[in-house]
C-alpha cells in the first residue's frame, strides 16, 4: 500500500486567448504524482509547457492564461482553491520557485545578501542574524566563492553562472518542501553545473524536500530525477520511471529529443587564406580587469592576465572555460567597453585604441557584439524594425526607404516574418530576441562578430537552430567569429579554434582537432568530463570535480598555475612551488596544443 | 492621436478616471475659467460678506463681499498654470541634468550629485521666504523658486533610474557601437524612464500646488487684486468660524485638484514603453 503522494496533479488543463479572443489550452489532462522526497522532471523543448505546469503548483499562470481546470495538491494545500493571501503565505516560503535566467531576477541596486534572506525576512521565519548564517552555509554548499563576503557584493560584480547559484540560494533559505527548479543549470558551465547538481541533490536528500526539475536536458534529468515526465505541445508523451525513460524509451518523441541533445560535428568551413597578411585580430598580451589600476600595473580585480590569441578573416575561435573566467571580460575589451591595463589589441594589424574614445566609425563597425542574454540586450522601448535600423543608419547613413528595405532583407537573413518588423522586443520569444540580437551585428557588416554565449539561455533545439544559422552567415557572408560559450560539446562542434580559460589565463590553446584525442591539460580534461552522459547513476559515479591530492603549502609567487586548488593532477613540492611552464602537447595525428601545466604528454596520460 | 488617448482612458480603473476627469475639469476651468465667470474679480457684488449660496452668488461672497464663483474662476489658473509651468521646469531640468550624470562618468556625475544634495538640504518654506523677501513677490519669481525647489527630489529619482538603466547591456552594445552619449541617453535611456517620471512630475504638481498655496496663504504668493487658490483661503479666514463657503470652496478646489492628479499617476499603465 503506497502511501498517499506529497504532490498530485490530475487532470490539470491551462487555457490561454488567442488573438479573436477565444479559449484553448496550451496544457491539458496533465496527471502526475510523487512522494515526499521525490525528484520529479518534467523535459520537453521550448514551448511545450514545461514551465506554464510548473508555475501552476505556485498557483500562478502568465497574464493572459488561466487554469481551467483539474486540481493541484501540495501537501495538505489544495492549490486550485486557494485565495490570494494564502498563496503569497505559500510561495517562498513552503513553496520555492528557481527561475531560469537569475540575472533578471535580482534588484541591480540592493545587496546579494539582502535579497537572498529576503523571502525568510518577509515571512518572519527567522531573525536577520540566523538567517545570514544560513545564508552564508548555503553559498558554501554551492560552491559559490567567498562564501563569507559574497553576500556584501551587488549583482553586477558577478558573473551569470555566479548569480545562478545565487537564486538557489534564494530560494532554498526557508527549507521549502516543494522546490520547483526551471531550467536551473541551462545558463551555468559544466564544471559548476555538476557541483551545482550535487548540491542539490544533497539539499533534497537531506532536507527531504520534494523536487520538480524543469529542463531541456535528458542527461541532467537522468542524473537528478526519480521520474520524467516527457512533454510535447501541452500534453504528455511518455511519464515513468527515470531509468526506463531513458534506457528503453517507447515513444518516438523521446527518441528524437535525446537525438538533439548532441550536437553534430559541422565540417570545417574552408579558409580563405590570404599568405603574408596580418590577421584579423589579435590581441598581443593583455591584463584587464575591473576597479583603479594599482601601482604594480594590476587592477583592484585582476580578471584577465597574459591573454594572446589570433582570430584570422573568416575564422572562429572559441573561448571555452567556467562562470567568472573572464570569457566575457576578453569580449568586452576587444570591443572597447573595458580599457586593458597593459597589452593591445590590433584590427588588421593596427592596434585600436584601449578604449572606446579615439576609435573611428569604421573600426566601431567591424566588430560586433552579440550579447548573452538577449533578454536585457535589446531595448524594451523599441521594436524591432528601430533596433534593426539604428546600425544602418548610424554606419551606412541609410534611411527611409533603403534602409527599410535592408531591415526586411536582414528579417529574412534570420528567417523572421516581415510582420514582426513594428513589434516590440517584449512581444517575442526567446529564440525570437536572440535572432534580433544577431541580426542588429549583421546590420553593421562587420568583420568579427563577438558572440558572448549566444544560445546558453535558449533550449537546445532553438540553440541548435541558431547555431546552424551562425554557421550559414558565416559561410555566406565569411564574418570571423569569436565564439564564447561554456560548453564544450558546442565550441568542438562549430570552432575552427580553441581557447581554453581559467581564471582568466588560457591554459590550453590549439585547433579543433586537439580537442578530441586525449591528454589535455587537467582543466580541460576536467570540462571534458563534466558533461553529462545520458544515463541515471552518472553524476555518482563520475570523477570529475572530486577532491584533489593533498598537496603542501603554496608558495606566494604570483605566477603559480591558477588551477592548483582543484586539480586531480597535481605534483606536491612542483606545482605549489613552481610556476608551470607553456609547451607544446603534441597528439599525433590530431594535431598539437599548447599548454600551461608542468605535465608533459606521458604524465598526463598516466595521470 | 486623440482617438488612442481615449481609447487608452477607457482602459483605466475606476479611480483613474475619477481622477482624470478631475484634472480635465481643473484644466477647462485654468483655460477658460475667467469666461465663465459671472462678475468681475475684484467687484463688490454682494449685499452683505460671507453670504451663503444662491441664486446670484452660487458660492456665496468672500469677506469684502465679492463673488466666490468668479474668484475661484479666475484664480485657478494662477494655481494650475503656475504649479504645471514649475513642475515642468523641475522635471525637466533634473531629467536632464540626471541622464547628464548617468553618462557623464564620475567627474560628471560627483560634482552634480553633492550639487544637489545642498539644494535638497535647504527647506524650501525658508528658501522661498528668503528669495521673496529679497526680490519682492512676482509670478516669475514663484515659478523659479517652485521649480529649484523641486529639481533635486526630480533629479535624484532620475538618476536612479538612469545610473541603473545605463548599467543595462542595451546600452553597453550601443556604446560598444559607437554611439554618442546624447544619443544613449535620449533614445537608450531616456524612453525606459517615461513612466515612473509621469508618475514623479504629477507628485511635484501636488508638492508645488501645496508650495504655492502654503505662501500666498503666508501672504508671499501671487499678489492682490490677482488671487490663486490659496490665497483665496488666507483672505477668508475670518470665514472659518461660521464655516463660510467663501473659505471651504478654494480649500476643497485644492483638495480635488490635488487628489485628482494623485489618482491619475497611480491608475496610469504599470509600464511606460515610450510610445
Ligand atoms: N564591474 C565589475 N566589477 C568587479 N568585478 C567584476 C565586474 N564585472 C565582472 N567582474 C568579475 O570579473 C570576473 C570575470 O567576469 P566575466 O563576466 O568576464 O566572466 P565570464 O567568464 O563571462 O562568466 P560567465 O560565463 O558567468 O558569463 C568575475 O569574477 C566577475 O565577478
Ligand atoms: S601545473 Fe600542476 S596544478 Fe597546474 S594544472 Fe598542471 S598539474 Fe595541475
Ligand atoms: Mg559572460
Amino acid at each position: 500500500m503506497m502511501e498517499k503522494p506529497h504532490v498530485e496533479v490530475k487532470g490539470l488543463t491551462v487555457t490561454a486567448r488567442n488573438a479573436a479572443g477565444e479559449r484553448f489550452p496550451i496544457v491539458s489532462g496533465i496527471d502526475f504524482a510523487l512522494q515526499r522526497g521525490e525528484v520529479l522532471a518534467l523535459i520537453g523543448e521550448s514551448g511545450s509547457g514545461k514551465t506554464t505546469i510548473a508555475l501552476t503548483l505556485l498557483g500562478h499562470a502568465r497574464p493572459g492564461a488561466t487554469i481551467a481546470g483539474g486540481s493541484i495538491r501540495v501537501g495538505d494545500a489544495e492549490i486550485s482553491t486557494l485565495d490570494r493571501s494564502a498563496l503569497a503565505e505559500l510561495r517562498g516560503n513552503r513553496i520555492a520557485y528557481i527561475a531560469q535566467s537569475a540575472a533578471s531576477a535580482f534588484n541591480p541596486s540592493r545587496t546579494i545578501m539582502d535579497q537572498v534572506i529576503e523571502p525568510a525576512m518577509i515571512h518572519g521565519l527567522m531573525p536577520r542574524a540566523t538567517a545570514e548564517a544560513k545564508a552564508v552555509d548555503l553559498f558554501r554548499a554551492l560552491a559559490l566563492p567567498f562564501p563569507d563576503t559574497i553576500g556584501a557584493r551587488y549583482p553586477h560584480q558577478l558573473s551569470g553562472g555566479q548569480l545562478q547559484r545565487l537564486m538557489a540560494a534564494m530560494a532554498l533559505i526557508t527549507d521549502p518542501e516543494l522546490v520547483i527548479l526551471d531550467e536551473p543549470t541551462t545558463a551555468l558551465d559544466v564544471t559548476t553545473q555538476i557541483e551545482v547538481l550535487r548540491a542539490f541533490k544533497a539539499v533534497v536528500l537531506e532536507r527531504g524536500a520534494t523536487a520538480i526539475y524543469v529542463s531541456h536536458d535528458l542527461a541532467v534529468v537522468a542524473q537528478m530525477a526519480d521520474q520524467i515526465v516527457v512533454l510535447s505541445q501541452g500534453r504528455i508523451r511518455e511519464a515513468g520511471a527515470a531509468a526506463q525513460i531513458l534506457h528503453a524509451p517507447a515513444d518516438d518523441y523521446t527518441r528524437t529529443l535525446m537525438a538533439a541533445a548532441r550536437p553534430a560535428i559541422r565540417p570545417t568551413p574552408v579558409k580563405v587564406a590570404l599568405p603574408a597578411a596580418a590577421p584579423l585580430l589579435e590581441i598581443r598580451n593583455v591584463t584587464a580587469g575591473y576597479g583603479r589600476i594599482g601601482k604594480d600595473g594590476l587592477p583592484r580585480v585582476p580578471v584577465l592576465r597574459n591573454i594572446n590569441l589570433t582570430i584570422e578573416r573568416g575564422g572562429t575561435l572559441g573561448v571555452i572555460g567556467e562562470s567568472g573566467s573572464g570569457k566575457s571580460t576578453i569580449a568586452r575589451v576587444i570591443a572597447g567597453l573595458l580599457r586593458p591595463a597593459s597589452g593591445q589589441v590590433l584590427l588588421d594589424g593596427e592596434p585600436l585604441p584601449p578604449g572606446l574614445d579615439g576609435r573611428s566609425r569604421e573600426q566601431f563597425r567591424r566588430i560586433q557584439l552579440v550579447f548573452q542574454n538577449a533578454d536585457t540586450a535589446l531595448n524594451p522601448a523599441h521594436s524591432v524594425g528601430q533596433i534593426l535600423a539604428r546600425p544602418l543608419a548610424f554606419y551606412a547613413g541609410l534611411k527611409g526607404n533603403a534602409a527599410h528595405l535592408r531591415v526586411l532583407e536582414l528579417l529574412d537573413l534570420i528567417r523572421l516574418p516581415a510582420s514582426l518588423i513594428d513589434r516590440n522586443i517584449g512581444g517575442l520569444s526567446g529564440g525570437q530576441k536572440q535572432r534580433v540580437n544577431l541580426a542588429r551585428a549583421l546590420a553593421a557588416d562587420p568583420q568579427i562578430i563577438l558572440c558572448d554565449e549566444v544560445t546558453s539561455a535558449l533550449d537546445t533545439v532553438v540553440g541548435a537552430a541558431i547555431l546552424e544559422l551562425m554557421a550559414e552567415l558565416r559561410r555566406e557572408l565569411g564574418i570571423a567569429t569569436m565564439f564564447i560559450s561554456h560548453d564544450i560539446s558546442t565550441v568542438r562542434a562549430i570552432c575552427d579554434d580553441i581557447l581554453v580559460l581559467y581564471s582568466g589565463t588560457m591554459v590550453e590553446t590549439g585547433p579543433r582537432t586537439a580537442f578530441a584525442t586525449a591528454p589535455f591539460h587537467p582543466y580541460t580534461n576536467l570540462l571534458i568530463g563534466s558533461v553529462p552522459e545520458m544515463r541515471t547513476g552518472w553524476l555518482e559515479e563520475s570523477h570529475a570535480g572530486a577532491a584533489p591530492p593533498p598537496i603542501g603549502a603554496a608558495g606566494d609567487h604570483p605566477d603559480l598555475c591558477r588551477f592548483l586548488p582543484r586539480c586531480a593532477a597535481r605534483v606536491d613540492g612542483l606545482c605549489n612551488i613552481t610556476p608551470p611552464p607553456r609547451h607544446g602537447l603534441d597528439k599525433g595525428s590530431a594535431g598539437a596544443s599548447r599548454i600551461l601545466c608542468h605535465h608533459g604528454d606521458e604524465s598526463l596520460i598516466a595521470s | 492621436m486623440i482617438a488612442s488617448a481615449f481609447k487608452r482612458a477607457k482602459t483605466l480603473p475606476l479611480s483613474g478616471k475619477v481622477g482624470l476627469t478631475l484634472v480635465l475639469f481643473w484644466l477647462a476651468v485654468a483655460l477658460f475659467g475667467p469666461m465663465l465667470a459671472p462678475y468681475p474679480v475684484g467687484a463688490f457684488v454682494a449685499y452683505d460678506v460671507f453670504e451663503g449660496q444662491s441664486a446670484a452668488h452660487w458660492l456665496g461672497s468672500d469677506y469684502l463681499g465679492r463673488d466666490v464663483l468668479s474668484r475661484l474662476l479666475s484664480g485657478a489658473r494662477y494655481t494650475v498654470g503656475l504649479a504645471a509651468a514649475a513642475a515642468m521646469l523641475a522635471s525637466a531640468t533634473g531629467t536632464a541634468l540626471a541622464l547628464t550624470a548617468a553618462v557623464g562618468g564620475a567627474k560628471v556625475e560627483e560634482p552634480l550629485s553633492r550639487f544637489m544634495d545642498m539644494l535638497i538640504s535647504i527647506p524650501s518654506k525658508i528658501f522661498s521666504l528668503v528669495l521673496v523677501a529679497a526680490f519682492g513677490s512676482s509670478l516669475p519669481l514663484l515659478l523659479l523658486i517652485a521649480a529649484i525647489t523641486y529639481v533635486p527630489g526630480n533629479y535624484r529619482i532620475a538618476r536612479a533610474l538612469a545610473v541603473n538603466l545605463a548599467q543595462m547591456d542595451y546600452v553597453q552594445v550601443a556604446r560598444a557601437r559607437g554611439e554618442g552619449r546624447f544619443h544613449i541617453a535620449i533614445t537608450e535611456i531616456l524612453p525606459n524612464m517615461i513612466h515612473p517620471l509621469l508618475a514623479d512630475f504629477g507628485l511635484r504638481f501636488v508638492f508645488i500646488v501645496l508650495l504655492l498655496s502654503g505662501l500666498s496663504f503666508l501672504g508671499l504668493g501671487v499678489q492682490p487684486p490677482d488671487a490663486d487658490l490659496g490665497s483665496l483661503v488666507r483672505e477668508n479666514i475670518s470665514g472659518l468660524g461660521e464655516g463660510a463657503l467663501a473659505i471651504l470652496a478654494p480649500a476643497v478646489a485644492i483638495a480635488t485638484l490635488t487628489v485628482g492628479v494623485n489618482l491619475l499617476i497611480d491608475a496610469l499603465p504599470g509600464r511606460g514603453k515610450g510610445r
